[in-house]
């Protein structure tokens, strides 16, 4: 059983507060052969600057630093890919830095532009996320991926990560879903969820109306997640303009963009499930140890914490911020949330490690409906809507730009733009056609909100979370 | 191609031979719908990296000569001192001291069980498994951690008893060495090269 000091479970404290002005992104494929990365980088920035009705060169005389999301130089086949972007979107003389950490780089790169204005460093800083996974056939896509896992220990072992998730799939199944055939409906239900939120979204790679029973029929991939249950393979790119507070009040001043309060947190765990050791469970403010003191006992094979059932990193991601920001309860104090949908199991995951439900209750969450924009059972508005975007099932996982892309979705709730930036001349901008059943999806007076950023099987995880400044849970926050 | 490429270590020094990359052309990605258009080419090239072990080498070694080596902590100083980790790390993570190699061979035999396990229909690029694959997580007694690797006979089920076998003839030196049969399995019934 190991235990955290004293010192790792420092709350942390920025030295001033951050705001988010601005965000964009490009429109996201699975292959984009007619443009280059840079070409996508310049759509989300120019997309940012109109959001706050300035040109993009007006924009940049503002940024002072920029921080660089990408996951895989064998994507793009191009070492210092930073150094391209950066040269391209002619932000010299501009110290700049990349940032890399798997499925979490978005996220992480927000969290580094972040915090490069909480300290003072900085007053405006870029962060730009992107992935360019349309050069290899899927399955090179799939090794690249997999030399993400330890290449010496795992990697030689089909060099798939679905299987790594497979496994985790499998053990969740057999201790919290009890192997019943519904709890493999409520997962396929995820899938079918966030390709239909994709129909309403024109930067999304997969909308698809589907059925639970198409999920099931899907080809398996690693048994027992199939091919719908997995996230997409994408190119696209996403940017967000993090400020202080004078320069985001300058820059929004009579706007329809408020400065929204931006924190990011951040937690790991091992690159190998293996190496993964029992622990007492982290407790997140709305959850007590007498709660999970039979544990076992409910769940037979479920004492083991985090086992191959839970993620520490989102657990510790959601603990160092919801003690930041004054969060009791995700549910009650959240709006609307996205969550690193990397397959169906881990969305289900994510839901115990944020608080959403407590361990071994996840399934809950979809069941009740509460996870809808609209409660299919109840008709009225879910409680906390989850992946409106699509997430990475249905919108995409352009790695590098993935928790960015996730931000701009839970602004744009904030802002109360949704419908704007997801209507029809950004349809036609990403060059698809709205359908007629096109649905708004914004949530009704959104203040705050969740992103989940998350990489390999749990080893980086940051949790960025925004709020309407007049909303605030925690004054010194 | 004249020489496939080789490699061995004298002074601490890699000394290379043969062929580590191959030249091959590259041809232009044009579009089919636009008057072929040049887009783009293609970048095809074959070439060949050189990886250390370092201190794990002892592990991927022991394989090929039929042991399953872990590490355990043995740092007085050390609050979790004891641990037994497998897979096989060559520090403790928590007070980073090097720590001692055990041979865990008779420990997988008595103790080794499947703690989860998947199937796997497709692979990524580069696989040298057959498919399916059976992908198994396998805890062991007195063992802080859970391995995983592949069950080479039979079908997975948690808590199915397994034991280690070993790739000897013609090993690969990597962890495809290393895989895992249920108890009770006859000789005979393992994959060629492989034995207890």
């Amino acid at each position: 059983m190991i235990k955290f000091s004293e010192q790792q479970l420092k709350v942390p404290k920025m030295m001033r507060p951050v705001y988010l002005v601005t965000a964009g992104q490009s429109k996201f494929d699975r292959a984009i052969p007619d443009k280059r990365t840079e070409e996508l980088c310049v759509d989300a920035l120019t997309m940012a600057a109109e959001m706050i009705d300035m040109e993009p060169a007006e924009l940049k005389k503002y940024i002072h630093t920029c921080y660089y999301g990408h996951f895989a130089d064998h994507f793009g086949d191009q070492l210092l890919g930073e150094a391209v972007i950066h040269d391209r979107l002619g932000l010299d003389p501009l110290g700049n830095i990349g940032v890399k950490t798997g499925g979490a780089t978005g996220g992480s790169t927000l969290w580094e532009a972040v915090k490069a204005v909480a300290s003072g460093y900085s007053d405006c800083v870029l962060a730009m996320g992107w992935e360019r996974m349309d050069e290899v056939p899927t399955d090179e896509g799939n090794f690249y991926i997999s030399c993400a896992a330890d290449k010496d220990w795992e990697g030689p072992l089909g060099h798939i990560y679905t299987g790594y998730y497979a496994v985790m799939a499998q053990k969740y199944w057999q201790v919290f879903g009890k192997e019943e055939e519904s709890f493999r409906r409520t997962m396929a239900e995820i899938s079918v969820k966030h390709h239909g939120y994709a129909c309403n979204n024109p930067y999304a790679q997969a909308p698809m109306k589907i059925t639970v029973d198409d999920v099931l029929k899907s080809p398996v991939v690693a048994y027992p997640l199939r091919a719908l249950d997995a996230c997409l393979m994408s190119v696209g790119a996403a940017c967000a303009i993090i400020c202080d507070e004078p320069t985001a009040m300058k820059l929004t001043k009579g706007k329809k963009n408020k400065p929204l309060r931006i924190w990011v947190s951040a937690g790991s765990h091992t690159l190998r499930p293996a190496d993964r050791r029992d622990m007492e469970i982290p407790l997140l403010p709305n959850e007590t140890a007498e709660q999970y003191k039979d544990f076992g006992k409910k769940f037979p094979g479920g004492d083991r914490y985090p086992g191959f059932t839970g993620f520490l990193g989102a657990r510790m991601a959601a603990w160092y911020a919801y003690r930041m920001t004054g969060i009791k309860d995700p549910t009650e104090d959240l709006d609307v949330i996205e969550l690193h949908d990397a397959f169906t199991i881990s969305d289900i995951q994510s839901y115990e490690d944020v608080g959403i439900r407590p361990y071994g209750y996840g399934r809950d969450y979809v069941e009740s409906g509460d996870c809808y924009h609209t409660n299919p059972k109840t008709g009225k508005p879910g409680k906390l809507p989850s992946n409106l975007s699509g997430g990475l099932i249905g919108c995409m996982h352009a790695v590098g730009a993935t928790g960015i892309m996730q931000t701009f979705e839970i602004a744009c709730h904030i802002w109360n733009r949704w419908a704007e930036m997801h209507g029809k001349p950004y349809w036609d901008r990403c060059g698809r056609t709205m359908p007629k059943d096109w649905t708004d999806l914004q949530v009704k007076d959104a203040k705050r909100a969740l992103a989940i950023s998350h990489a390999g099987v749990g080893s980086h995880v940051t949790a960025t979370i925004l709020m309407d400044p007049d909303h605030l849970l925690k004054n010194d926050a | 191609m004249s020489r496939f490429a080789e490699v061995q270590v004298k002074n601490n020094q890699y000394k290379i031979k043969g062929d580590f990359h191959e030249l091959i052309p590259n041809t232009p990605i044009r579009d089919a719908d636009n008057g072929h258009r040049l887009m783009g080419i293609t970048n095809p090239r074959m070439l060949v990296h050189m990886h250390s072990y370092g201190g794990e080498a002892v592990f991927f070694e022991s394989l090929s000569q039929g042991k399953l080596m872990a590490s355990r902590c043995d740092n007085p100083k050390c609050e979790y001192k004891g641990s037994i980790w497998q897979p096989f790390r060559i520090a403790c993570p928590d007070c980073l001291r090097k720590m001692t190699p055990i041979d865990m061979t008779d420990i997988a035999r008595k103790t080794a069980k499947v703690h989860t396990f998947m199937v796997c229909e497709r692979s990524g690029a580069f696989s040298l498994l057959d498919k399916p694959i059976k992908f198994i997580n396998i805890e062991f007694d007195g063992v802080a951690t859970i391995l995983m690797s592949y069950l080479a006979v039979g079908e997975p089920k948690m808590g199915l008893r397994v034991v280690p076998i070993f790739k000897k003839i013609d090993p690969t030196y990597t962890i495809l060495d290393l895989a895992w049969v249920p108890e009770g399995t006859k000789a005979d019934a393992l994959p060629f090269g492989f034995s207890f």
